[in-house]
């Protein structure tokens, strides 16, 4: 059970705008965006990040070996609540789960 | 032909010189820089503000204006000063004088501001001009009334307007990142699609190559394509380094909404021409029914002081989360009843725990040493700075039981509490028709 860490080239995060943060998995190559692509459970995803199913967004994109997730801010930035202004953290949940 | 140079992804941040000497030597029609976002927070839009250092900013812009001028091209602000609202606009308007009268030159400054009175959006929204977009937040008079700056996005019709001005400088307030860039090409009649995906393309500069602190790219429009090429040595643009640029701060990397319409790259190809530039042919520019433009506003949501403890002692590392807590239910507990209040929150952030992810963080460890942030939120600063006080003995001497020694630990300032002030947040995440686009945008033509 690898992390999918350890099979991307890079997981980045950022916001997109105050109300929505995206996730760019950039799998390197054909076998790792099929294994990633194949393995990575939108139901999960969407738990690991606490967000309801029906407002992910997700984009598997073979040209550029890329899985993006895209979901509105658990906390919309800069309020109170929120950790992490340019919603740089959140990658490393996606990167921490683990594949089959 | 039009040839768009782009020094940087933002004015502060700084480019290769040589690259900009370069564009400078190749004769662009036009030098475009984008001066913000709101990707550093509700803060500088709610106070009116740059987040650059005045200093890097006014060395900076001499410099462009200097290009500009050796270019004989204009030269181009979007979102000045990191906002784009008014007070920051006038910011950069000052340094442009002040340049101005320091080289002795004379200029033409086109000044465009995005400012929108509260009682405009809500009659706007009254009317049923107001549209939420995904994730926005509920809104009603009260929410716009209570902004302490709202702005709307112009698009490129905003930013012709002020280059027909025959404007050797525009200082724009709040624009999209892009507009700045597709608005000479689309007036010459460059294709709309090609014009728009170039923009987002070019937006950060040369963050679509590689050596992307380089800064300095060059777009050039034919008929059918864009050609980019990322100007220092080194940096290069590949169909994979341009094509990934799409994902950048996009939730949807292949639809991009624009006043106006929107731009589809789904079946844009990208091409490499050699080793550094990359040509692009096949966007899409679909037109929207209406004229929209995105309204943005941050408002005050309380005043907070924080305090920072460290715990090094392996016992209260390792026991921090029921330390932390006990603490919150005491001091809040305490804080009513010495202040009679009960509008404000005590948080405790754990670093080195989870203080970046909170619940959703999944790991543990054992970490050397924990800080401990104390976040106090309130209604007014002096009820924050009050609390703040009140909190301060906790986290210096609380203990895990009553029976061990009164333990003390380690505070890196004095005084221990900070107090920040005014904390914003967005509120806005809407956009708004409009019958023609300048109706809500002012234009002023200074010849200084």
């Amino acid at each position: 059970m690898p992390e999918l860490r350890s099979i991307a080239e890079k997981v980045r995060s950022k916001n997109a705008g105050p109300f929505w943060i995206t996730v760019d998995i950039f799998c390197g190559t054909d076998t790792a965006f099929t294994r990633i692509r194949d393995g990575l459970d939108t139901a999960r995803v969407a738990e690991a990040l606490d967000c309801p199913g029906q407002t992910l967004k997700r984009f598997d994109i073979p040209d550029l070996h890329v899985v993006k997730i895209s979901i509105p801010r658990p906390q919309v930035q800069g309020t109170a609540a929120d950790r992490d202004m340019h919603g740089a953290a959140l990658a490393n949940i996606l990167a921490e789960i683990d594949l089959p | 032909m039009t040839r768009i140079l782009v020094p940087s992804g933002a004015l502060g941040l700084g480019w290769d010189q040589e690259a900009l000497e370069r564009g400078i030597a190749n004769r662009p029609d036009l030098i475009a820089i984008d001066g913000g976002s709101t990707d550093s927070g509700p803060s500088y839009l709610g106070r009116g503000v740059s987040k650059y250092a005045r200093s890097t900013t006014k060395a900076e812009w001499a410099a462009l204006m200097d290009a500009a001028h050796r270019a004989g091209c204009p030269l181009v602000i979007g979102t000045a000063g990191t906002c784009g609202a008014g007070p920051a606009v006038d910011w950069l308007t000052d340094i442009t004088h002040e340049v101005l009268a320091e080289t002795g030159r004379t200029a033409r400054v086109a000044i465009l501001k995005s400012d929108q009175p509260a009682g405009r959006i809500a009659d706007a929204m009254a009317m049923g001009r107001i549209t939420p977009l995904p994730a926005a937040p509920e809104i009603d008079a009260d929410t716009v009334t209570s902004c302490a700056h709202i702005v709307a996005l112009a698009g490129i019709e905003q930013v012709n307007a002020a280059l027909a001005t025959g404007a050797d400088i525009v200082i724009a307030g709040r624009t999209t990142d892009t507009a700045i860039i597709a608005a000479l090409p689309i007036a010459r009649g460059i294709d709309p699609g090609l014009a728009w995906h170039a923009a987002k393309i070019g937006e950060c500069g040369a963050l679509c190559a590689s050596n992307p602190q380089s800064g300095v790219l060059q777009i050039d429009f034919e008929d059918d394509a864009f050609t980019l090429t990322p100007l220092a040595d080194g940096a290069q643009a590949t169909p994979h380094t341009v094509s990934a640029h799409m994902l950048y701060e996009n939730s949807d990397p292949f639809l991009l909404y624009e006043p106006g319409g929107a731009l589809d790259v789904t079946h844009a190809r990208y091409t490499a021409l050699d080793d550094t530039r990359v040509r692009v042919t096949g966007p899409v520019w679909r037109p929207s029914p209406d004229y929209t433009v995105k309204l943005e506003g941050a408002r005050v949501a309380g005043y907070q002081t924080i305090l920072l403890a460290l715990l090094r002692d392996p016992r209260y590392v390792a026991k921090a989360q029921g330390w932390a807590d006990d603490i919150i239910a005491r001091a809040t507990a305490k804080a009513r009843d010495r202040t009679g209040r009960d509008d404000f929150s005590i948080e405790i952030r754990l670093i080195g725990r989870n203080a970046t992810l909170g619940a959703l963080e999944h790991r543990t460890g054992d970490p050397v040493e924990v800080g401990a942030l104390g976040i106090v939120t309130a209604p007014t600063p002096e009820l924050a700075s009050e609390i703040g006080k009140l909190l301060n003995p906790y986290l210096l001497h609380h203990p895990l039981t009553r029976e061990e020694e009164q333990p003390t630990f380690a505070f890196p300032f004095s005084p221990a509490e900070i107090d920040r002030g005014a904390i914003y947040e967005f509120c806005l995440h809407h956009v708004m028709t409009l019958d023609d686009p300048m109706e809500v945008f002012t234009l002023e033509v200074i010849d200084a």
